[in-house]
């Protein structure tokens, strides 16, 4: 596919602006721009057929079934995008009076209201803008907490090795120190283990549960005891709340905040990457550390306030408004009982499609799982020489987007596989034919499956030399 | 109620059959008994068209103001027709980020047109995929030029105030200790900053066009840190970089930049777009995904995110950045506005702006009492000062239907753009003299 440098073709435009009908303000020679700024130049036609092609060698989840493992990638509703866009809430500056935005205030205070309820918190703020930003304001909640108290030796931050990388990342971005510790025989956390690494340096523990090997911890309540029992906090990481929404929650589980991603559990589109939202909720004790500005109400309607002892802004204005405007919708529509199905059926699905599959495939924890799960193919990498890469490529060629690959990291040869709730038993039952051709094929034939894909618009890219020689920017020829 | 599961009760129950199941609490038999929660109390679910009139009714509770005079970091800016079709695709729309290259490389190739838009844009060499918005932007850039011997973090009191609250957790929560420049005349005290200069400085942040719409003198900045070994962020709105001159002009370490001008809707503050450019020698420092050029096994052209050992999945606790989602749908609007204004159209847009903000404060300053605060050159924002009471006036104006703009004391710090034609600028002077 050409890029849209090389559809370029000099003089070419839209004409989208009216001529100024002021006078022309012309700037000092010396502030001015003298490089040459070669953006394309390019019809409505050229863009619109660019953006076309371009979208044909894209697989989103109303292209087909994308069991990413950890990214719960649901479909997401048109009534959604429908509501996200009517003018009255896209045409609203961050900054007007406050009692002309009273209609996105109060999307705030209700989204803050039903997801307290559901994760069983106190408060929430919705300025983080993804998962990774939640855990960042989430950790310096805890941070807060201990300085207040001024207890300054607590430094650790306790992590499971079966843990998102994001959650050592953000605990550096805190200032925190990262201890790892090991998991047990069954994927939960190793309570000896935790009690050993638990005192009084212990800012807090992250855990998401169920964890990534999609195990619903039945420790939890003597996890968070201990945890609490040495001084620390515990925090929840709320990627893979989908498996128990509605019927668990984080805060009667002992956690005392909690992220969470309304790109994921909540149906807002994943967009390539983003814009997500990722708010960051917590019990009484951590609400006066929460970001700066928050919504409240009384007789005169909803007006923004300071928490008391707040921890500042980690984002600008109110984080990103029109995916907090999805998530709502999508609350309304399920209401209280819609959201305990829609756990209930992920979870079933997921169970339904491991049962499936665990017929030719070694399951990594042969136990119930929750709303995904992880297979281990080490033994097919040492007996047949075919890699979970080369599994997950070979599905490419069947239209289904690859499970997560090599993660979590503790599990050989790793494949994740997540479902979600909105996808039929129909389409499990031919996703589970697929992966057992895949098998099959891994026995009789892997070199076609280290050759796979071979029906995409590219086969493998060599990824070594993108990062040995970084190409990162089209070389403009000399012009 | 909408659930948007597909599977009949009677295809849930023959599932569970299957799994020697009877209901679908019996999946959640490793939940503690005393936990379990029996319902949430919750409003009960409902109907599209009931949700849809909910959501309707809420959402006109906002004004919608048809006149804007007010940017301090969100504009209002015309956005093309074609930018909402484009990110409208479903296959754009549903897709995650692009871990499986061979099934993403229209979403790879996009991403990688951002960056060399951006690269363009800026001058400067090496763009990331976006992080969440131009404070968060300039926040991690802050931390991105962190040196063992080199720490400290200079910013300019001029920088925009959300971009400088954002800088000041992120510095907090690393312990980067973090000094705030005087101001003089509205913009960078350069006696300031000479005095504050030293050897061990990481950086400093400076904004141009600043909070009050100023340009700075930043190649002046970028002399004296540079002399001290520092690096220089210049934080910019990114439509003036298409008429003023650029960070490499200006020969700035890292750009960054608050996108959403480029074809973002102001939308109460968000989705925005953090836009971050630096020099080639700084590029395995940049956080976040980088889209990168290779070719697959039969020497095909492909894209690729790489440089991943920076990240958070490979890295863990030694990532330069725990950033995992960003905007990226926000980049590729940026990305298509770019294509769709072309270079002559994005700085049509820039002189446009620029232009109704001087006629603004032209006519403006023909009402008594109302004066340019400092005679410096600005680009499309400017503060003046205002006769009654700033807020007063404001709320009076936003009664008319005119969001004017933003008090700021008791001056108001006034925004044009291309949208506000010559006609609405001489109804808002009229107007004003009618009400005061």
């Amino acid at each position: 596919m050409k890029l849209l440098f090389e559809i370029s073709s000099k003089d070419r435009k839209l004409d989208l602006i009216p001529p100024c009908d002021t006078e022309i303000y012309s700037f000092d020679d010396k502030l001015i721009r003298k490089e040459k700024l070669r953006l394309p130049e390019v019809s409505e036609v050229d863009l619109s057929r660019h953006y076309t092609n371009l979208a044909k060698e894209a697989h989103g989840v109303n292209n087909g079934f994308y069991p990413l493992g950890s990214c719960t990638m649901k479909y997401n509703p048109s009534i959604n995008e429908v509501v996200a866009s009517d003018k009255n809430f896209t045409s609203i500056h961050p900054l007007q009076p406050v009692e002309t935005v009273q209609g996105c205030l109060e999307v705030l205070y209700e989204a803050k209201k039903l997801l307290c309820e559901i994760t069983g918190m106190d408060d929430m703020s919705f300025q983080p803008a993804a998962g990774a930003h939640g855990e960042y304001a989430g950790l310096i909640l805890i941070k807060k907490y201990h300085q207040d108290r001024n207890d300054y030796k607590r430094v650790n931050i306790i992590v499971p090795d079966s843990a998102h990388g994001t959650n050592p990342a953000s605990a550096t971005m805190v200032g925190f120190k990262v201890v790892n510790i090991p998991s047990n025989e069954n994927g939960g956390v190793d309570i000896e283990k935790l009690k050993a690494a638990v005192g009084e340096d212990t800012a807090g523990l992250m855990l998401t549960n169920p964890n990534t090997l999609g195990l619903f911890d039945s420790n939890i309540l003597e996890i968070t005891r201990i945890v609490h029992d040495a001084g620390g906090l515990c925090y929840y990481d709320g990627a893979n709340l989908n498996a128990i929404m509605g019927r668990v929650r984080p805060g009667d589980m002992g956690f005392d905040c909690v992220h969470l991603n309304l790109h994921k559990t909540f149906s807002t589109p994943h967009g390539g990457g983003g814009p997500g939202s990722g708010p960051v909720g917590c019990k009484d004790i951590l609400k006066d550390f929460l970001p700066t500005l928050e919504v409240a109400k009384n007789e005169n309607g909803f007006h923004f306030y300071q928490p008391a002892k707040t921890m500042g802004q980690v984002r600008s204005f109110y984080g990103n408004f029109l995916v907090v405007v999805k998530a709502l919708t999508y609350i309304k529509s399920l209401g209280k009982e819609g959201i305990a199905e829609a756990s209930g059926n992920a979870v079933l699905n997921a169970n339904y499609l491991m049962n499936k599959l665990k017929t030719h495939y070694d399951v990594a924890y042969d136990l119930i799982c929750m709303h995904e799960f992880v297979l281990s193919l080490g033994k097919m990498k040492r007996e047949y020489g075919v890699s979970a890469m080369d599994i997950a490529k070979g599905c490419l060629d069947y239209g289904i987007h690859p499970p997560t690959m090599y993660f979590p990291l503790i599990v050989s040869e790793a494949l994740m596989l997540e479902p979600t709730e909105t996808e039929s038993k129909e389409t499990l039952d031919q996703a589970a034919d697929i992966f057992i051709k895949l098998y099959e094929t891994a026995i009789s034939n892997p070199e076609k499956l280290h050759n796979a894909p071979s029906k995409c618009y590219i086969t493998r890219p060599d990824e070594v030399q993108a990062a040995r020689k970084p190409i990162l920017t089209y070389q403009f020829k000399n012009d | 109620m909408a659930s948007y599961v597909v599977n009949t009760k009677k295809q849930q129950q023959q599932m569970l059959k299957e799994l020697n199941m009877e209901t679908l609490d019996d999946l959640y038999i490793d939940v503690p008994k005393s936990v379990v929660l029996k319902s949430l109390d919750i409003p009960e679910g409902k109907s599209e068209l009931e949700v849809y009139n909910e959501m309707s009714e809420t959402a006109a509770k906002n004004t919608v103001f048809k006149h804007i005079f007010r940017g301090a970091g969100a504009y209002n800016h015309y956005i093309p027709s074609i930018v909402n079709a484009v990110v409208n695709k479903e296959e754009f729309l549903t897709s995650y980020t692009p871990y499986q290259p061979e099934i993403a490389q229209g979403i790879l190739q996009s991403i990688f047109e951002y960056q060399t838009q951006m690269c363009e844009l800026t001058g400067l060499d090496v763009s990331n995929a976006s992080v969440y918005d131009g404070a968060v932007a300039a926040a991690e850039a802050s931390l991105m030029i962190q040196e063992r011997k080199r720490s400290d973090i200079i910013v300019a009191g001029t920088v925009n105030p959300q971009v400088l609250a954002v800088i000041k957790t992120y510095c907090e929560s690393r312990d980067v200790n973090l000094t705030i420049l005087k101001t003089d005349d509205y913009s960078v005290d350069l006696k300031d900053l000479k005095s504050k200069l030293h050897d061990n400085i990481a950086g400093v942040v400076v904004q141009s066009p600043n909070y009050y719409g100023i340009i700075e003198d930043v190649k002046v900045i970028s002399e004296l840190t540079h002399s001290h070994g520092g690096k220089v962020i210049m934080h910019t709105n990114p439509i003036a970089l298409a008429l003023l001159k650029n960070g490499k002009e200006l020969d700035v370490d890292i750009c960054t930049a608050e996108g959403q001008p480029l074809g973002m809707p102001l939308s109460f503050g968000g989705p925005y777009l953090g836009i971050m450019t630096c020099k080639k020698e700084l590029m395995r420092r940049l956080p976040g995904r980088i889209v990168g050029q290779t070719v697959d096994t039969n020497n095909k052209r492909c894209f690729v995110l790489t440089l991943q050992a920076r990240e958070q999945h490979i890295r863990r606790e030694k990532a330069s950045s725990n950033i995992c989602s960003n905007q990226a749908l926000c980049a590729m609007r940026a990305s298509v506005y770019c294509a769709a204004l072309g270079p002559d159209g994005l700085k049509q847009v820039a002189v446009n702006s620029a232009s109704n903000a001087h006629y603004l404060a032209k006519q403006l300053a023909t009402i008594d009492g109302f004066k340019l605060k400092t005679k410096k050159e600005f680009f499309n924002e400017f503060l003046m000062s205002c006769p009654t009471d700033s807020h007063k006036l404001t709320d009076l104006l936003a009664k008319r239907g005119i969001l004017a703009g933003l008090p700021v004391e008791n001056n108001i710090l006034w925004c044009a753009t291309e949208m506000n034609s010559k006609k609405e600028i001489d109804k808002l002077v009229e107007t004003i003299k009618e009400v005061l």
